[in-house]
């Protein structure tokens, strides 16, 4: 059973800060969404896990200095900018 | 709908300012930007395999200079400053791009109905949908609003609005198509593939697009160029992959025409019934570290005053995203966490082994596999408003994400005057076995009908 107390631990991991009547809409997709995930329980362990589908590792390229975009195409879809830098929130509270 | 060959017949700029027209006059809500240099674009002379060919992109698609939204208010502002590999492929060989078309938010979603810009309407009836999450990119090749289009399939993103519009699309072998410029959601199991009217265009675009690009590092290095065979094949029906009665009926009109020239059996797929939970446990799970970088900061929606980093952070997402996102975000975090990881999120990868394995089962056997693409007809707009009705109409089409394998859907027998796709399914790389296969069946339908 999914509680509200669930669900705002569950936006709290993925920092989406939730309003007080979203977090019931919420509860209720929860619970029936991972209720039907239980099926999983079924399927046996011995079986190694697939991350992806390609027979492809370490895919190497030459170290080689190429163009970049200008600094200021960059920061042209930014709203707060500080001496040519992308300003952020305080880190440290 | 318009071919490439019709196209070449009338093309000129007055066709072209007609096809606009359409836009601007339609009803469908396909398209979020159109392309205000489309006639520009279209004068200059070009060469190339998609001269003056008018291309509708996918708006999670990075065109330089060009909104791109993702359909989401988090990037309602967001312009690119680079084009991905697929929008220089188009450029290089003298496409038009028209416009950038709507989507479900972030491509979540099997309706279009998740877009922060509303819902795309079905050209057969406007009080249904157009299917998602790429319903722009078909609902305009459907209706004539442009010639071609991209779109992207996660879990059936192209196949399910294909089915629904009655176009041709696919859904290419696993890093056949390049994702860089790719907004991405879930990157495991995603790729860019074409709309076409028929097939010999669906082929075209996806020869133009196919290819190495060292920016994508999981692009497997092989081009596409298609040669169609002309043979009779060993084809499987999956059992578990099925449908209403209306779809079934159009399925078995169909396989009664191809039993006539090929040999056609039924086969089983235990893992099957694993897979629609396995498909959403992984594609959230990717989702939410994926989204992650919706920080507010450096492009998309931003706040006006700069709080603290955490404050700050998730008032910008709650405000930047629409539900499902959130859902989809949230449950993938939890599918991660501590405690939770081995049950869901490592459980879905072994499921995918065996899904795999029984793809590899059944491609030993038969040349092609087939089904339904969607198991009904389309929806009526607000029809599934609960999520998990939502998610579990994409059965069909999501084990072909999980085991990376090309997948087409393309339009068979209409019912109650909507269209009803079938699925056509072969082994990696193998491409030009399915478009051949597509184009012979496109053949004997256009005969009967």
């Amino acid at each position: 059973m999914i509680t509200r107390d669930d669900v705002l631990h569950i936006s709290k991991l993925a920092r989406v800060k939730l309003g007080d009547n979203e977090v019931d809409k919420f509860r209720e997709g929860f619970q029936s969404i991972l209720e039907y995930f239980e099926i999983l329980d079924e399927v046996k362990d011995d079986v190694e896990p697939t991350f992806q589908v390609l027979p492809i590792k370490n895919v190497f390229r030459d170290d080689s200095i190429k163009e970049s975009l200008e600094r200021k195409e960059v920061l042209m879809n930014a709203k707060h900018v500080e001496n040519g830098y992308f300003k952020g929130p305080r880190i440290v509270d | 709908m318009i071919t490439i060959s019709e196209w070449k017949e009338m093309s000129k700029e007055e066709t072209l300012a007609e096809l606009l027209e359409r836009i601007e006059k339609s009803k469908l809500n396909a398209f979020i930007t159109v392309n205000e240099r489309a006639i520009e674009d279209f004068k200059k002379p070009e060469n190339g395999k998609l001269a003056g060919i008018p291309v509708a992109v996918k708006d999670n698609i990075s065109t330089k200079g060009m909104l791109t939204t993702c359909a989401s208010k988090i990037l309602h502002n967001y312009i690119p400053p680079f084009d991905a590999h697929v929008v220089e492929r188009l450029k290089q060989e003298g496409a038009v791009i028209i416009g950038k078309t709507n989507m479900d938010e972030f491509a979540m979603g099997t309706t279009t109905e998740t877009s922060y810009f509303g819902v795309v309407r079905n050209p057969h009836d406007l009080d249904r949908v157009a299917g998602g999450s790429s319903g722009g990119s078909a609902a305009c090749v459907a209706a004539g609003e442009s010639v071609l289009s991209l779109g992207s399939d996660t879990g059936g993103s192209i196949r399910c609005p294909a089915s629904f519009c009655g176009v041709y699309g696919l859904k290419p072998t696993y890093g056949l198509v390049s994702r860089y410029g790719l907004i991405p959601y879930a990157n495991s199991l995603e790729q860019i593939g074409p709309f076409a009217a028929c097939v010999d265009d669906l082929a075209l675009l996806l020869e133009v697009i196919a290819g190495k690009d060292e920016r994508d590092s999981t692009s497997a290095g092989k081009g596409f160029k298609f040669k169609p065979e002309n043979r009779s094949y060993r084809i499987g029906i999956i059992k578990e992959m099925t449908g209403d009665e209306h779809v079934i009926s159009s399925f078995n009109e169909a396989v009664e025409l191809i039993k006539r020239e090929h040999e056609v059996e039924e086969v089983s797929m235990p893992s099957f019934k694993y897979a629609l939970a396995a498909y959403y446990i992984i594609a959230m799970s990717e989702a939410s570290s994926n989204l992650a970088r919706y920080d507010g900061v450096r492009y998309g929606l931003s706040l006006d005053e700069l709080t603290s980093w955490n404050e700050y952070f998730s008032r910008v997402r709650a405000e930047g995203f629409g539900d499902e996102v959130k859902r989809r975000i949230m449950l993938g975090s939890y599918a991660l966490s501590a405690g939770y990881y081995g049950k869901y999120y490592l459980k879905a990868l072994k499921v995918r082994t065996l899904v795999i394995d029984d793809f590899k089962k059944a491609l030993g056997k038969y040349d092609i596999l087939i089904s339904p693409t969607m198991p009904s007809l389309p929806f009526r707009i607000g029809e599934l408003a609960d999520p998990l009705t939502m998610y579990k109409a994409d059965v069909n089409t999501v084990p072909i994400n999980l085991s990376g394998i090309p997948s087409l859907s393309m339009p068979i027998f209409e019912r109650k005057g909507l269209p009803v796709g079938l699925q056509i399914m072969a082994n990696y790389f193998e491409e030009n076995r399915i478009l051949s296969f597509a184009k012979w069946l496109e053949e004997k339908i256009k005969a009967v009908s």
